[in-house]
């Protein structure tokens, strides 16, 4: 089906809304702040975002507390976090936590945490990846001991977003059903979080060892495919905030090509500035279409989204690099210092590149997925 | 006159059909069913009426086509060789002929018995096409025109060419222009084809010695040619921009996939196999990109707000097509090195490129996806000073008398 693309009024007023507040609670002095603290957000922002203004369950059904909205809404949402740099959790719980407890576990688990999720009383993360340095679901090797109390989880998990700070974690791990979610609460017996020095330190994530840590099994059956999906609807999201990044980074550039004389004129109207402004926008316009695209289709429930996805975060991943790469060399000697807020933007355009498989990773999955 | 502001979609489907009911595609031939076409306001429905149209917006146009291909398994739609005319020089010749120019050119236009060709670059104007040479001086009530023009597509085939020439020297290059609509019968009007980098000509040469040309074929005032030629111009971004297939994975990149599929597995290792297979999938995405852009451009369009998303089409297109054909090359490998088609000198018969083609083929032919139309370059001058608002160059040529610009 044709992807329809249409923002309505009400799209434009949660953006313009969004813009707003992200414009007075994260200006650059604000995500300096939080970036250097160990939890990595302010939560008296986060409770006003979560609990007021509803955003933590933007996505959420309302019968769970949620705004029962799409993911076209989520990629308004997306867009504007990522053009603000803001430090939350919001992309681990209201995203990637918040699609493994729609798609993969049972009822009561689901209807718990989601409550806690909308309220903006629960932070909530997925742990999947591990020390072997793969992001495909066929790379978790970590297995659930079942003992006499229950099943304990033993070992690595790695980059697990917010998992320093998360009251409830959601663990991948290998058991008879196959592929499983296993719940795992901040205070268990057993485990140890460590907060990773991250090259994006506006983005939190966490090493979590798990030494005979008592889990409670919440799915039925292997998950492999609805973790998949839930994978795929967390990189369209991301997708759609590298799109905000890189749209900040075509218009810093832009304004400082403007103003910045050398030579007696603006650096911009040099052609060698001015082209690469041009395919910054060029890059930008078609990242848009794609995180679009992918976010229409989850929203829509495509058939094609899987597909679609990793389209997205394929182009969204490499676009968003390039515009921030070429945001410091526009910027010359002043974006190479941590005085202007460039380089914080490059970090988070690396780490989102990496983050859930990078550019080539994506590809590969889509020539799998198109038969390529 | 009738008022047809108001006529919804389903009228005018009802009025097409009123003209399929009077002249068929399956029983007339082209020219006399465009001409019916023409004759019931249906052949640009935003012209006005009287002249082809009935004074809709340009959006219901596909209403009538659609409509005529429902109903007929011969559409006798637009004649490869009239674009330029259908594009371009009606719309010049509505907003800027004289009466008499508009009742006698117009339905000639559209049936395609009268085709047109516009007269604009010159070898030493290319992306600089205001600072053209070739003159017109004013004898009488003719003006006598000299200069070589250059990438005229259908020249060869065309009844009336779309000419811009200089009228005064000594003023700044772009008030000394004027615009004219040129017999290309007349006398001194000598075509010849001019053959590219495949061998074939789809474009030619127009020299003119010493044409005779009547002041009432001049467009607009003197002096005024280049604000007319940007009707011309803009219509013509219109034509070429917004290609590209509406289906997933239709149109170009299914030639490449078909390509990839047939490939001499044993040719490569497995590392340059993965390495090709990732560019196919690049290409891939930049064709599922360019084809969801303009998806995107037409709904913001439609809204009343285009963005800078329809602007970025002609740049990404082009530069995505040559490294699309390139990677067909390399697919390819050894193969790569025949060129089995061969060079030989030829003409094409309509004068458009209509040609799926080969690989080999549009190897060599996308390298002008990047040059004509607007170079890349200046497509990002385009881009960087028009959407993103960036100064322009200082330019040496804007207030001097044109006769002083250096030239090459």
């Amino acid at each position: 089906m044709a992807i329809d693309f249409t923002f309505t009024d009400e799209h434009e007023e949660l953006r313009a809304t969004l813009r707003a507040f992200l414009k007075e609670k994260s200006d650059e002095a604000a995500v300096r702040e939080q970036m250097a603290t160990e939890r990595g957000y302010d939560p008296d922002v986060w409770e006003q975002m979560a609990g007021q203004m509803g955003l933590a369950g933007l996505i959420i059904p309302e019968e769970f507390g949620g705004a029962g909205y799409t993911y076209v809404e989520l990629l308004v949402v997306m867009e504007e976090m990522g053009r603000s740099l803001l430090c939350a959790p919001y992309l681990g719980t209201a995203v990637l936590a918040t699609n493994a407890l729609l798609h993969c576990v049972d009822e009561t688990t689901r209807k718990e945490l989601l409550v806690g999720i909308a309220a903006g009383e629960t932070i909530a993360t997925v742990a999947h990846a591990e020390s072997n340095g793969r992001w495909d679901l066929a790379g978790v090797e970590m297995r659930a001991e079942k003992g006499e109390g229950g099943f304990t989880l033993s070992g690595r998990k790695c980059w697990v977003l917010d998992g320093h700070t998360a009251d409830v974690l959601l663990v991948v791990a290998r058991h008879e059903a196959g592929l499983s979610l296993f719940r795992v609460d901040a205070d268990a017996t057993g485990l140890e979080r460590t907060l990773v020095p991250s090259l994006d330190i506006t983005r939190k994530l966490a090493q979590l060892d798990f030494n005979e840590t008592p889990a409670d099994l919440v799915s039925a059956g292997d998950q492999t495919d609805a973790l998949q999906r839930v994978l795929a609807l967390t990189v369209a999201a991301l997708a759609a905030e590298q799109v905000g990044g890189a749209q900040m980074c075509l218009e810093t550039a832009t304004e400082y090509a403007k103003t910045r004389l050398q030579f007696g004129r603006p650096i911009g109207s040099y052609q060698a500035i001015k082209h690469k402004c041009a395919d910054m926008l060029v890059e930008v316009e078609f990242a848009k279409s794609a995180a679009y695209a992918a976010c229409f289709s989850a929203a829509g429930n495509e058939e094609d989204f899987l597909e679609t996805a990793a389209l997205a975060k394929a182009y969204c991943s490499e676009a968003y690099f390039h515009a921030a790469a070429e945001n410091i060399q526009i910027h010359g000697g002043m974006g190479f210092t941590w005085e202007l807020p460039v380089h914080l933007y490059f970090k988070r355009a690396k780490s989102s590149e990496l983050f859930l498989g990078d550019a080539a990773y994506h590809r590969e999955r889509l020539a799998d997925l198109v038969g390529i | 006159m009738a008022d047809h502001r108001s006529m919804s979609e389903d009228e005018l489907r009802a009025r097409t059909r009123a003209l399929l009911d009077e002249a068929h595609p399956e029983q007339v031939e082209a020219i006399p069913f465009r001409q019916a076409q023409y004759d019931h306001g249906l052949a640009w429905v935003h012209f006005p009426e009287g002249y082809g149209g009935l004074n809709l917006s340009p959006k219901m146009n596909v209403i009538v086509q659609d409509e005529i291909l429902e109903h007929s398994k011969i559409s006798h739609g637009m004649p490869a060789a009239s674009i330029i005319g259908i594009g371009m020089g009606a719309p010049v010749v509505l907003t800027y002929g004289t009466e008499e120019m508009k009742k006698s050119m117009l339905p000639k236009i559209f049936t395609g018995e009268e085709i047109w060709c516009q007269l604009f670059s010159e070898p030493s104007a290319g992306s600089d096409v205001a600072g053209l040479a070739t003159s017109a001086v004013r004898d009488g009530d003719d003006w006598i025109l000299n200069g070589q023009k250059v990438w005229t597509t259908v020249a060869h085939l065309s009844r009336w060419g779309m000419l811009l020439a200089r009228t005064d020297p000594d003023v700044p290059k772009h008030d000394g222009l004027s615009y004219f609509v040129l017999d290309m019968q007349a006398p001194g009007v000598d075509v010849r084809p001019l053959y590219q980098i495949t061998g074939e000509a789809e474009f030619n040469e127009v020299f003119m010695t010493d044409v005779r040309i009547p002041h009432d074929r001049m467009l607009g005032k003197e002096g005024q040619g280049w604000r007319v030629a940007i009707t011309t111009l803009m219509n013509e971004r219109v034509a070429i921009g917004g290609g590209g297939s509406k289906r997933k994975g239709g149109g170009t990149i299914s030639q490449l996939l078909e390509l990839w599929n047939d490939r001499n597995k044993n040719a490569h290792s497995a590392g340059q196999e993965a390495l090709l297979r990732d560019r196919v999938t690049r290409s891939y995405i930049d064709q599922e990109l360019l084809r969801l852009t303009a998806q995107r451009a037409r709904v913001t369009q439609q809204a009343g707000n285009p963005g800078p998303e329809g602007s970025v089409a002609k740049l990404a297109q082009a530069e995505m097509m040559k490294r699309l054909w390139e990677l067909a090359i390399d697919i390819l490998g050894n193969d790569g090195l025949a060129y089995e088609a061969g060079y030989e000198l030829r003409q094409q018969a309509s004068g458009i490129d209509t040609t799926e083609g080969l690989a080999k083929y549009q190897f060599l032919r996308s390298r002008a996806n990047s040059i004509e139309g607007g170079t890349s370059e200046i497509m990002r001058n385009i881009l960087g000073e028009r959407v993103l608002g960036l100064p322009g160059e200082p330019r040496v040529d804007k207030k001097i008398a044109w006769k002083e610009v250096a030239r090459s």
